[in-house]
């Protein structure tokens, strides 16, 4: 398999990786995770400047990182879409000034497919992509040939966690803080709602969830009457995200039932939530199906998941598109 | 001066029917500025809006996005959410003001940090309180 070197700016992150022969070589993502925490979920710069100002930066340490030539790539590949127009363009603008200085194909990626193909499981399988800005359900007959089998009607999962850590204290990213505190909760102190659960279609909604949780808090039930406030909190957090977990898993079995393939996948940012995890191997163990989980490196926003799949496309030899421009509104191309 | 209107939602189907009502009659370049706190309606308003629009397919937070655009409806509609975003540099990237100017339909949650942007004369403010239960007062500008 050739080398590439990929780009991705889809929303607030930047991010630059080369990859070969399906391994990692190097993996920077521009991350501001530190920055965000004193504001509480907030983003204190993401302006295209900022993309413009690291992209090129990241490239050559991500080259660098890798002991990768410029002219040792065989091909360059860059989030093509969905995501901001003014940070999608200056990812395919750096791209794509790179691969007509090299003499190298450009590859263009879509930011979900990348997520879908970023968990290690052979094909066909059922994929849940779970992220703080999607949630889906998708059906892969063989790589290269999937369906959306269902998504979320409102609210994403991490969205979910984010506002839920918001609503109760508990600061910025959301899932780890959620986790963290649920530890010492009793996930089963509040029987919060499954939305959707039985719907019998394979959609997700988390934002009837979100709103009881907050109902909860403002007038918790407490264990006993001097329970302190901190446990309270935690009975919450861990309430809260049994029953996200619940929905994910249950959701994601039932819909691998329903197109009787033996593999299901996970990947994007929930990925991370060691609760998720543990549920799944546990359910995945009972009904014996395999599972692929997306290590974390490719959970979050991250260059190497797309070119790991541009690498696949190219060995595959899927022909390379010509005269394509950024696509804000890209949905997940079903083939 | 424009007079507020409040309307109470019994629940999420009453506040998108609210949605839908006023989308049906935009004409396009109306800003619509959401206020309220977490889970108190400000999506299912817009989903609303888009039905309005005729806009039939799936209407989504776009918290972590940013922005969503529907289009295939009457008008285009461009939906932001500013929840994330802490200095008004950070609008940069979303091109808010250009958006505003293309003639679709522009809903903005949290848009605090817009303010100064936002086209005064085209700009209707949308407030929403928990009233209780499932219950929301709406509060149209």
């Amino acid at each position: 398999m050739p080398a590439l070197l990929a780009i991705e700016t889809s929303c607030d992150e930047t991010a630059a990786a080369v990859v070969r022969d399906g391994a990692i070589l190097s993996s920077i993502v521009a991350s501001q995770a530190k920055l965000h925490a004193p504001y509480g979920g907030v983003v204190p710069e993401i302006a295209s400047r900022q993309h413009l100002r690291s992209v090129d930066a990241l490239v050559l340490e991500a080259l660098k990182q890798a002991r990768v030539s410029p002219t040792a790539l065989d091909a360059v590949a860059v989030t093509r879409g969905p995501g901001l127009p003014s940070a999608l363009l200056v990812g395919v603008a750096a791209a794509r000034g790179l691969a007509l200085r090299l003499g190298k194909p450009l590859l263009p990626i879509h930011h979900i497919e990348a997520h879908l193909y970023s968990a290690p499981v052979a094909a066909p399988f059922v994929a849940l992509v779970v992220s703080g800005g999607h949630t889906l359900l998708v059906h892969v007959a063989r790589v290269g040939s999937h369906r959306l089998l269902g998504r979320t009607l409102d609210d994403a999962a991490g969205e979910a966690f984010d506002k839920v850590a918001q609503l109760l204290g508990l600061g910025y990213p959301g899932g780890p803080a959620i986790e963290k505190v649920a530890c010492n909760g009793n996930p089963k102190a509040y029987d919060f709602p499954r939305p959707m659960l039985k719907s019998g279609d394979w959609n997700f909604s988390f934002s009837g969830l979100k709103t009881a949780l907050r109902r909860a808090a403002a007038q918790p039930r407490t264990a006993r009457a001097d329970q302190p406030p901190e446990e309270t909190t935690a009975d919450l957090a861990a309430s809260f995200q049994a029953a996200v977990v619940e929905i994910l898993v249950e959701k994601t079995l039932r819909a691998a039932r329903a197109r009787e393939v033996r593999a299901v996948s996970v990947s994007g940012g929930v990925a991370c939530n060691g609760a998720l995890k543990v549920a799944f191997e546990a359910a995945c163990r009972r009904e014996n199906l395999a599972l692929g989980w997306a290590e974390r490196a490719l959970c979050t926003d991250n260059a190497a998941m797309i070119g790991r799949l541009a690498a696949r496309k190219l060995a595959a030899g899927a022909p390379i598109p010509e005269d394509w421009d950024i696509a804000p509104d890209w949905t997940l191309p079903e083939e | 001066m424009s007079v507020a209107r409040t309307v109470m939602c019994a629940g999420a189907e009453d506040t998108e029917r609210l949605g839908r009502e006023i989308g049906r009659a935009l004409q396009g370049g109306e800003v619509f500025a959401l206020e309220g706190e977490l889970g108190s309606g400000k999506t299912t308003f817009v989903r609303g809006l888009a039905r309005g629009l005729g806009f039939l397919d799936t209407v989504t937070s776009p918290t972590f996005n940013l922005v969503h655009r529907y289009l295939g409806g009457r008008l285009a509609l461009a939906h932001f959410d500013l929840y994330r975003l802490k200095s008004p540099g950070d609008l940069e990237l979303l091109d808010l003001d250009d958006v505003m100017e293309e003639g679709g339909v522009v809903a903005i949650e949290w848009p605090r940090l817009a303010e100064g942007l936002l086209p005064e004369r085209r700009t209707r403010r949308v407030r929403f309180d928990d009233a209780g239960s499932a219950q929301r007062r709406v509060t149209l500008v």
